[in-house]
């Protein structure tokens, strides 16, 4: 997981493509924002690491897509869905 | 991404006019292609076996009804005449790929066979073109796909 720096919204985390045009629109949304961020390319893992991840996106988003946000644990955004990001990082 | 454009173009389909992003898109299809030895949806968890991607190979399955519904495809490297002409923005696009568990159960479920018909008809699960032949054909006359992307109709 890489985490990018910035102003502490909470625990915001991307699941994210490596290959996904909205997965890329997304990360740029978050750093333009100022948010610090991590974020992980699933197609990226492979292995035991990768069914782990699949499943915590799993837990998130049942229909396991991307680019899939969670902030805190608690609040989940699926795609590029600008102003649902904004509202769940209150920025 | 020229021969893409018109190929799409003599189908029929419109690619997304925003170069950029659709140049990104196209560089994440040969990465997959590179990857996994197929094209599968570059915004889409692909598994790595082939007939498990078969609905998300490029053009996928679901890209005609997502045109339809929004204007571009679950990715939008496609669009809709309406968006390639700037005259309307894209929807975001809800998944429409079943989950995984749904996926499995579906591919479990036996499709009803007519035993009267003189020919089986095959239908392309990209297009929805129609042939009544003992075979598939080997790329699918209209929308250019391999003969593993038909499935048995009637």
């Amino acid at each position: 997981m890489q985490h990018v720096p910035g102003a502490d919204r909470g625990r915001v985390i991307l699941y994210a493509l490596s290959t996904c045009g909205w997965c890329a629109r997304t990360k740029d949304l978050l750093t333009d924002l100022g948010v610090g961020f991590s974020y992980i390319y699933v197609d990226l893992l492979t292995g035991e690491e990768r069914d782990r991840v699949v499943r915590e996106v799993e837990h998130w988003n049942p229909q396991l897509s991307f680019p899939t946000i969670v902030v805190n644990d608690s609040k989940v955004v699926v795609g590029f869905r600008e102003q649902e990001i904004r509202e769940a990082i209150g920025a | 991404m020229r021969d893409l454009e018109l190929e799409a173009e003599a189908g029929g389909y419109h690619l997304n006019p925003d170069r950029e992003f659709t140049r990104g898109l196209v560089r994440g299809l040969l990465a997959n292609r590179e990857r996994y030895g197929y094209i599968s949806c570059p915004c889409r968890l692909a598994s790595g076996n082939r007939e498990d991607d078969l609905d998300i190979i490029c053009p996928c399955d679901y890209r005609d009804p997502d045109l339809a519904e929004y204007g571009a495809c679950y990715c939008a490297l496609y669009v809709s005449a309406e968006v390639a002409a700037g005259a309307r923005v894209p929807d975001p696009v809800p998944e429409r790929r079943p989950p995984p568990a749904e996926r499995k159960r579906q591919k479990a479920e036996h499709t009803v066979v007519s035993e009267t018909l003189k020919y089986p008809v095959w239908r392309c699960r990209v297009c929805g073109y129609l042939c009544a032949r003992n075979e598939p054909p080997e790329f699918c006359p209209i929308c250019r796909v391999s003969r593993d992307r038909f499935e048995r109709f009637m």
